[in-house]
């Protein structure tokens, strides 16, 4: 969230400003909760105990993968309204197929994602179709095959490993051991990266600073796995989403497809006349959010526990919604993998937090559109003073 | 009536940086086509916008007098409403709608808020009657060619009872056969006593429909003549008039083997099927040298260059050759492959995305070379594009600042660094000063110049002249998409040039 400027100071720019005023917002929505569920038996509140906490990250999972793919295709200046059907499609096939076996089933899942998500990326890209009309009509037409094909009934999940994906924890002490994988990782590459400053002769940061960046997230990953294992570990979905968003957050931040993809979205005239095929990468976009939604769908279907014809309903809007939360622009070019997660967060916290204190569900509605909005005017507020 | 139907006096207009309009007087009487001529950016659009109230009142210096009372224009309707119809370049009728709909629209006759269609229609057939005009005004202007839709614009002007019209370029696009009709009308209108400023590159146009001419230069009236009174040399010679400046550097390049050459160039237009652009257009370019194309707005220079780029949208055809041998290119990254670099015209829309980063502008036509093919390498993209930030002296912060925020030349001079970076062995510059200060100005002339000095063949695109012939070794002309003329260094004094520009051919001497 930091940019090292070339003269190795560390230096907040607006987006990480940004940043930190979003994870402020959860930890204020957070701590809110927290002094609402306070009662006899829970003095130092609910929400944030690790049965509840875990809980929340397991319903932010899906919603969360959806975004990253989401936000790929927002900066891109696309949108993808299909990928609730494509759920309910994968999902529905991946029930479907259990008699293949487990592995095939779920690649099964994920290869018709792909699929779908190429043919409207093709569409978009190739044929000049808006994507919102594309996927509009994706919206409709998956969700009709998904009726054809399951006749309107609901497929139990029979395979017990499908079903674990959804519901079971990791050992603990396998929690302990990435744990210790991910912070050699972030110390590794601190190092590695100091080096290659030296190399291309710009000066390296001070030691205190390395230690700082290693010994904070440290802390953090460390604090995690402790409250997760108190709760049986950490949960398969929100191991998911943190490969997920990982990967996501390096695709988009430290490749040149992720480069592209903003400059595509930033501005589509300049990208082209700099030689970058912008087709390809629309394309590629919507492959990637389509093969996030087929694995979306294991993770839902094998936490309810059977695929029903209208899983995913309105799923797409919970993902854009996350995105735009996060700080994302729905006219492209702006947004980041981590405040897409955080938007979903955000979302899941609201959901979480209003049914333990028994809001009824039409108030629980209007909080979350009321959230939507007001998280967008506030960023433009900002933005134009700024 | 005595005196003139409207004078501007001593009109002044600054905009950030840069006096537009320094005093400029210019009167119109009834009955009368006033030629408005002058190289682009001499302040011609400028003048019209004050006339039109597009700057409203307080913020231009000077008197605008109409029917002998002075009038301070606050909105374009109030200059509207004092019977001042201007014709833009870019049309402003709404596609999708009738004839008769744009014409009436926002004022259409209803009851009760209810359109009375019929008397819409018949009114507007009316209006089309008076003008000889054999158009249905129940057709989408969609349907009409541009030359159909400049008319239906004066006739909405006439509708709204206006009294002085100003059409700006209204030739630009319109066949031989439509100016015919479009001078039947302004003739028409001026015996009905209709006043009407002509502004035009054309001056044989200019010449047939005028009677009179100014001249503006620079910001300033430079004469104003009665068309029988002068000729076209004299006022191509008021309107270049200035010596070039010493801005320029000295430079002397040496010439070396041919590097680029482009041969039978023809663009078609992508909105108009049929209409050419650019028509057999043939050149080449050599090592160490700088080519200037020169031409007027509208003579297809930008479109040749993004043609040969493989930008161009419509229709094209050409053949490229790069050192001798002929090569594809289908995309702007073949030609980036070729080694062909293109810093294009109207940095904000073709050249940064102006919410990232400076550093990322810079690296966007490179990313591959200088960050890794796949993984991006943020140290090694930041130690090259410190280098080119210092080469060119961008004065920015650090390479992190973000490319909206700086000025006009700072950004000139990181689309000027994105292409470096990429190596290119032939530079296309469109338009590589419009609209930044002279300083700057000056420092892009001296990178030009370095530029060609260390081997670039750079071909120079620009609506100023004194800037195509200062930093030029060689000159073509453009005119209409074609090449009228083509100059050495020393033959190409700004009258020549400016005579093929305005559509003169230069016979081969």
């Amino acid at each position: 969230m930091t940019e090292t400027s070339a003269t190795g100071r560390v230096k907040l720019r607006t987006s990480a400003l940004r940043a930190y005023t979003m994870l402020l917002a959860l930890l204020a929505i957070w701590l809110f909760f927290q002094w609402a569920t306070i009662d006899q038996d829970h003095p130092y509140g609910l929400f944030l105990g690790a049965i509840n906490f875990s809980k929340l990250l397991q319903q932010t999972a899906v919603t969360g993968v959806l975004a990253v793919g989401m936000l790929m295709v927002i900066v891109s200046g696309n949108i993808d309204l299909s990928i609730g059907a494509i759920v309910g499609l994968a999902g529905g096939i991946a029930a479907m197929t259990q008699g293949w076996g487990l592995v095939p089933c779920l690649a099964a899942a994920i290869v018709i994602g792909l699929v779908i998500g190429a043919v409207q990326g093709s569409l978009v890209a190739y044929v000049n179709i808006p994507s919102f009309i594309v996927t509009l009509g994706g919206l409709q037409a998956w969700r009709g095959v998904i009726l054809k094909l399951t006749k309107g009934a609901t497929i139990p999940v029979e395979l017990p490993f499908f079903r674990s994906l959804g519901r079971d924890f990791i050992d603990p002490r396998i929690g302990f051991a990435l744990a210790g994988v991910a912070i050699a990782a972030i110390a590794w590459t601190n190092v590695r990266r100091n080096r290659m400053r030296k190399r291309h002769g710009l000066p390296a940061l001070s030691l205190a600073a390395t230690l700082t960046r290693i010994i904070i997230p440290s802390i953090v990953i460390i604090a995690f796995i402790f409250l997760m294992n108190k709760a049986g570990g950490v949960p398969i979905p929100v191991i998911f989403l943190l490969a997920v968003a990982l990967a996501g957050a390096f695709l988009t931040a430290n490749t040149t497809f992720g480069r592209y993809l903003y400059a595509i979205g930033g501005n589509p005239d300049a990208a082209r006349l700099s030689g970058i095929n912008l087709k390809r990468y629309i394309l590629a976009a919507f492959c990637l959010m389509g093969a996030l939604a087929g694995l979306a769908s294991i993770l839902h279907t094998a936490r309810v526990g059977s695929a029903s014809p209208d899983a995913g309903t309105l799923m797409e809007l919970d993902a854009i919604a996350s995105c735009v939360i996060g700080g994302t622009s729905l006219m492209g070019g702006r947004g980041t993998v981590f405040g897409a997660v955080l938007g979903a967060l955000i979302l899941a916290s609201l959901d979480n937090g209003m049914s333990l204190l028994n809001v009824e569900n039409w108030a629980q509605y209007v909080v979350k559109g009321g959230v939507l909005v007001a998280a967008v005017g506030f960023d433009m507020f900002g933005r134009r003073k700024g | 009536m005595n005196g003139p139907l409207l004078e501007m006096k001593d009109i002044t207009k600054s905009f950030p940086g840069v006096r537009a309009l320094d005093g400029v007087s210019f009167d119109l009487n009834q009955g009368e086509v006033h030629a408005l001529v002058g190289e682009n950016g001499a302040g011609k659009s400028t003048l019209i916008k004050i006339l039109a109230g597009v700057y409203p009142h307080p913020e231009y210096g000077g008197e605008i007098v109409l029917d002998g009372s002075e009038r301070h224009f606050a909105s374009v309707r109030e200059s509207e409403h004092a019977g001042i119809a201007i014709i833009f370049q870019e049309l402003s009728l709404v596609k999708d709608l009738t004839v008769a709909e744009n014409i009436f629209l926002g004022r259409e006759p209803r009851r009760f808020g209810i359109i009375k269609w019929e008397e819409l229609y018949s009114r507007a057939q009316k209006l089309l009657d008076e003008l000889h005009l054999q158009i249905d005004p129940r057709t989408p202007v969609i349907n009409l060619g541009i030359g159909q839709q400049q008319l239906v614009e004066i006739a909405k002007a006439l509708s709204q009872n206006a009294r002085i019209l100003v059409l700006d370029e209204p030739t630009a696009a319109l066949t031989d056969a439509e100016v015919e009709t479009l001078f039947g009308i302004l003739n028409e209108l001026r015996s009905r006593g209709v006043a009407m400023i002509y502004i035009s590159h054309k001056l044989d146009e200019v010449f047939r429909i005028s009677d009179r001419i100014t001249v503006l230069r620079d910001g300033k009236t430079i004469e104003t003549r009665a068309t029988g009174a002068t000729d076209e040399a004299r006022v191509i010679g008021k309107m270049v008039g200035r010596a070039v400046d010493q801005i320029f550097p000295e430079a002397k390049h040496d010439r070396c083997e041919v590097i680029f050459e482009a041969r039978n160039v023809t663009v078609e237009d992508p909105s108009v099927p049929g209409k050419l652009l650019v028509e057999r257009v043939a050149f080449r370019a050599h090592k160490g040298e700088v080519l200037g194309i020169a031409g007027l707005m509208g003579s297809g220079r930008s479109e040749l260059l993004m043609a040969i780029f493989g930008a161009h949208p419509g229709r094209k055809s050409a053949e490229i050759f790069v050192d001798g041998k002929q090569i594809q290119i289908g995309s702007p990254s073949d030609a980036i492959k070729q080694g062909i670099g293109f810093v294009t015209e109207d940095r904000k829309r073709y050249g940064l995305i102006l919410d990232q980063t400076i550093l990322r502008n810079m690296t966007l036509a490179c990313l591959r070379r200088v960050s890794g093919r796949f993984i991006t390498n943020e140290d090694a993209e930041a130690a090259a594009g410190e280098r080119a930030a210092n080469d060119l002296r961008i004065k920015a912060n650090s390479v992190f600042t973000v490319a909206g925020t700086l000025s006009g030349g700072n950004q000139q001079k990181v689309v000027l660094a994105k292409w470096l970076l990429t190596n290119p062995r032939v530079l296309f510059l469109d338009e590589p000063t419009r609209g930044i200060d002279v300083g700057a100005k000056q420092e892009i002339y001296g990178q030009i110049n370095r530029l060609a000095e260390s081997g670039l063949a750079i071909i120079l695109v620009s609506s100023e002249l004194p800037e195509v012939l200062g930093l030029s070794d060689r000159v073509i002309v453009l005119h209409e998409g074609r090449v009228t003329g083509e100059f050495t260094r020393k033959e190409a004094t700004p009258e020549a040039v400016m005579s093929c520009a305005t559509g003169h051919i230069r016979r081969a001497a």
